[in-house]
């Protein structure tokens, strides 16, 4: 087992004190179980016997209390309002991931793949964009308190999944990897934006006192249409400088950047880069800035001077951004490769020794050195929800960055990811189903899971059943869907609705349960004499066949529609051939025989001497059967049924033998 | 759980003044929490709504115009319960609800049928144990009779007038009893029906004869949950599906088959063939030849993911809800 890394975080379960009560726990699939056994804590931890005896009398500490059962769940998050939205989109964009075809090669494919990562992304500002409406609509503070740390969470995934778009999706190269840096830079390093904001509305903005910092937030950002914007501005108001102001305006304007297109070669650009440092170098040492220090500052920023871009620390707010200007200005060719010695230098220089790097610091160098893994390990510790190295390592897999890097049981790491989260989404009362279709795409142990979770699914409505149950006749589980359908079967016949309970039987086909049923239909029938659901019973259809008993109770009621209907031959047919062919359940012989006595009373006769026979052996080997098991009370009635059946018999035998004796017309 | 109802704006025409896009998004204008999963709604005016909810209860709420809120107007707890108070809460879920003001009738798991009137307190009729299995959904054939389906694929006619506590009349599928899950009626022609089976099967049936559905139309793959006519164009009908796909299906294509003689010679037509009425009469929904009635059907969905739960149409307007616990408005149906 590896070390661990961090000390486990330590959780307070409200209402649970260890002091007054032993507790012991349980894991479910997604929670721990927390329960206050019954042993008390009386007396010192080594006499254990004694704590058995006082807590087996019962009165340890006072009268005995019930115990409390606590659920410990590790995942808060999925059950955070506003973040829902992350999770039903994130779950249609990875759907749209995986079922993209492979068949585009090369640049498409890339193409394709950056822009699901910009969806991710996108999906990622709309929640943050939410959740901070929702922070400022709030009245309560602690919950203010929530958003805004959501806030900041979100703004920092969304920070470092930008970071691996540019170095990994889209695997930007020398040239293109600076402007993406830049691009990424002013997005998301916002805290002077209030100020660029002021000062740009201002009536006068070169009269404003931050008028040069906007100026120098501008270069370092390396915004030069904007900078040269605003000190146009400053040059009309002061004539004075104007000769200072055009050249610097020139070199702004002159300065080689990387193209994406591909008009220009690596080396084109170094060579014009460099006569365009040459230049500035040549200006800042004749000192023709030398009466303006923001202007001449502003130059040695050109030139790349670290000192002269450390001292606008406050500007930059972050070693990242200090990271990329060096960058654009001193080194605008840079390769991908190169970026961790700069990254990790820079972030030297910038904390400077005065503070140690954070979570986040550490995460974005890691990505900076290009190991991929040390990122989503590290985000995996640092991050609540496993969300975001779920997706993220994902989108990396499809880009086929990832070794299959197996850990020590089995699964790789991308399964291992999905696997979490999904199982996290279970044990949401809704969310549920989007975790279906991400064990769906987990193909070592997704199924298993799967299989696992789906039981578990509280099933409060007909209608909750029946999706879940659909998701696993799609997926051929059939032990489950059996199992689901008794569940709702057994539900349904403890609350009398015969019919549900028969229609969840015919689901699952489920012979065994339609028995059952139709013992409780006949059951009802014997106590009160008549059929109840008459409705479900006269319409089975070709379900009659799920089971023999079933068929029976479809059959028995059709005899006494016919007999209703007066139609005694097919009745007595049909009767006849309840109990010859074995469908009827031997206890309901004599029901039968019961139901035969009226036809044999009828004036005419109904039965053939064939039939009687019958008949007659049916009551046999009934009464042959149980010699000795009746009562005594019950022998009355039972011997007088007996009684009159062979009388009836013997008298219809005697009218038939005549009947059939008699030749017609004679 | 936290369930709420909530009613949205979906960008009125007059209305550029909330966010002042035409074509925006249709944003919340007030919610109230509801106990317990909404299984089906229905305005029973222009103000009040009638919720039926998982716990058995209908509630009516009252939506405020001038100050955008909604409150609870009337609740009847346990309109829909199981007897057997063994079991965990008793309380069964109340699948259907539909209204014609002031009447308000719910059917449930539970196999009962309410009728309740708006302004009173207590129901006006139970029907109890009018089904043994449960009453999936309900609509109304005419102002005193109702149509139910139920989970062993029948469609009941009930007469409310009458006291006795039996369906009228029964339909049945042949072959296998799927569950039905959802029935509407054709706007203007009340024989016949439209219902939706746990198979995806589209059934249409034509109440005055028979007891067979009279076309079976193999649709979704999942079950349907809901199918309803278009209210002022009933040659199109749409049904939604656990499957993910809202299916459009159209039968106005036919008016080209019509004969056309009507437009022949220049005098005005005073001559209308009787065959030519008749033809015109019976819907289209009902005829069964396959070379000469053609239907469109259309999938309005293209990347379906998880379950159209819900749909309704009025106007040139569609709006559904799916699992992904998104809504979508389309307002130009027919364009």
């Amino acid at each position: 087992m590896d070390e661990l890394d961090t000390e486990p975080p330590l959780v307070v379960v409200p209402g649970a004190d260890p002091s007054a009560r032993q507790l012991c726990f349980a894991w479910g699939p997604a929670e721990v179980l927390v329960c206050e056994t019954l042993f008390g804590r009386a007396g010192g931890a080594g006499a254990a016997a004694q704590a058995l005896t006082s807590s087996v009398a019962g009165t340890g500490d006072g009268a005995p209390s019930s115990s409390r059962v606590f659920v410990v769940r590790r995942d808060q998050d999925i059950y955070i309002q506003t973040l829902r939205k992350l999770f039903n989109e994130s779950h249609g964009i990875f759907m749209g991931l995986q079922r993209s075809e492979e068949e585009l090669a090369g640049k498409s494919r890339k193409a394709q793949l950056v822009q699901v990562s910009k969806n991710y992304r996108s999906v990622i500002r709309a929640c943050m964009e939410d959740m901070h409406q929702a922070a400022i609509s709030t009245r309560d503070p602690a919950l203010q308190g929530q958003y805004s740390t959501q806030v900041s969470i979100l703004s920092a995934m969304e920070l470092i999944w930008n970071l691996c778009e540019i170095l990994f999706v889209e695997a930007a190269t020398a040239g293109p990897l600076l402007l993406r840096l830049l691009d990424w830079v002013r997005l998301h390093v916002c805290d002077v934006d209030s100020m660029v904001r002021e000062v740009l509305s201002s009536e006068s903005p070169s009269k404003h006192k931050l008028f040069w910092n906007v100026v120098d937030v501008f270069v370092l950002q390396g915004r030069m249409d904007e900078a040269r914007h605003l000190l146009s501005k400053e040059a009309s108001a002061n004539p004075t400088s104007m000769n200072m102001y055009k050249i610097l305006d020139d070199l702004m304007k002159k300065m080689p950047v990387p193209s994406l297109g591909n008009t220009q070669t690596l080396t084109e650009l170094e060579l014009k880069w460099q006569h365009w440092h040459e230049e500035c170098q040549r200006y800042l040492q004749d000192g023709t800035f030398a009466s303006n220090p923001h202007m001449e500052s502003i130059c040695k920023i050109l030139l790349g001077d670290e000192d002269a871009i450390l001292e606008k620390k406050e500007l930059m707010t972050t070693w990242y951004h200090f990271l990329v200007t060096r960058l654009l200005y001193s080194h605008p060719t840079v390769k991908p490769v190169e970026l961790r010695f700069y990254a990790q230098s820079s972030m030297d220089l910038f904390l400077g020794g005065e503070s140690s790097p954070e979570p986040l610091d550490m995460i974005l160098m890691a990505a900076f050195e290009f190991e991929m893994h040390q990122v989503i390990k590290e985000c995996s510790i640092v991050l609540s929800n496993w969300w975001f190295v779920a997706h993220l390592t994902d989108l990396l897999d499809h880009c086929k960055l990832l070794q299959s890097h197996n850990l020590y049981f089995g699964s790789n790491m991308r399964e291992f990811l999905l696997l979490e989260y999904a199982s996290g989404l279970f044990s949401h009362h809704s969310l549920w189903q989007l975790g279906v279709d991400y064990f769906d795409h987990c193909p070592e142990y997704g199924r298993v899971y799967l299989e696992l979770h789906i039981e578990r699914i509280p099933l409060s409505t007909e209608q909750k059943a029946l999706k879940v149950l659909r998701i696993c006749e799609q997926r051929q589980m059939h032990e489950q869907v059996r199992s689901i359908c008794k569940i709702m079967a057994m539900k349904a016949l403890r609350n009398n609705r015969l019919g549900s309970a028969l229609s969840w039987s015919i689901r699952a086909k489920d012979a065994a349960f339609a028995t059952l049923i139709s013992d409780r239909f006949l059951k009802d029938y014997c106590e009160r004499g008549c059929f109840s659901d008459l409705d479900l019973i006269d319409n089975l259809g070709p379900s009659m066949l799920l089971s023999d008993r079933l068929t029976f109770l479809g059959k028995y009621r059709e005899f006494h529609r016919l007999y209703g209907e007066k139609r005694f031959p097919e009745a007595a047919r049909l009767l006849l051939t309840l109990m010859t062919a074995h469908i009827a359940p031997c206890s309901f012989w004599m029901t039968l025989l019961t139901d035969a006595l009226p036809l044999l009373e009828q004036k005419e006769v109904i039965f053939s001497a064939e039939q009687t026979y019958e008949l007659m052996r049916c009551l046999e080997d009934l009464t042959a059967g149980n010699p000795n098991k009746q009562k005594f009370q019950d022998d009355d009635i039972e011997t007088t049924k007996v009684e009159m059946l062979r009388l009836a018999l013997a008298r219809n035998l005697a009218r038939v033998i005549v009947k059939e004796g008699t030749v017609e017309g004679s | 759980q936290d369930n709420r109802i909530s009613i949205w704006s979906a960008g009125d025409l007059g209305n550029a003044g909330l966010n002042g896009e035409y074509h925006g998004e249709p944003h919340l204008l007030c919610d109230i929490q509801h106990n317990g999963d909404v299984m089906d709604m229905q305005f029973l005016d222009q103000e009040r709504i009638v919720v039926a909810s998982s716990t058995g209860t209908v509630t009516i709420f009252r939506h405020h115009p001038n100050n955008q809120t909604l409150s609870a107007d009337h609740r009847w707890e346990k309109a829909h319960y199981h007897v057997d108070q063994d079991t965990s809460c008793g309380g069964a879920a109340c699948t259907g609800v539909v209204c014609n003001n002031p009447e308000i009738v719910t059917v449930g798991e539970d196999g009962r049928i309410n009728l309740f009137r708006a302004d009173q307190k207590d129901a006006v009729r139970t029907i109890d144990n009018a089904d043994s299995s449960t009453l999936h959904a309900v609509t109304f054939l005419r102002t005193t009779e109702i149509l139910t389906v139920n989970s062993i694929g029948q469609l009941k006619i009930w007469d409310l007038r009458q006291q006795r506590n039996e369906p009228s009349q029964i339909f049945s599928l042949a072959g296998d009893r799927v569950p039905l899950h959802c029935v509407d009626r054709h706007p203007n022609q009340q024989h016949i029906v439209a219902t939706g089976g746990q198979d995806g099967m589209l059934s249409i049936w034509d109440i005055r004869q028979g007891t067979m559905p009279v076309s079976l139309l193999n649709a979704h793959e999942a079950e349907m949950w809901e199918v309803h006519f278009h209210p002022s164009d009933p040659d199109h009908l749409f049904t939604c599906s656990e499957d993910g796909s809202l299916w459009h299906w159209d039968t106005s294509t036919n008016v080209s088959e019509k004969p056309s003689f009507l437009h022949q010679g220049g005098r005005s037509t005073a001559y209308l063939s009787h065959s030519t009425i008749n033809q015109s009469v019976v819907s289209a929904w009902l005829s069964n030849d396959p070379t000469k009635d053609r239907m469109e059907i259309t999938n309005l969905i293209p990347n379906q993911t998880l379950s159209v739960n819900s749909l309704d149409v009025l106007g040139p307007c569609l709006v559904y809800g799916t699992d992904a616990e998104a809504i979508y408005v389309n307002r130009q149906l027919f364009a």
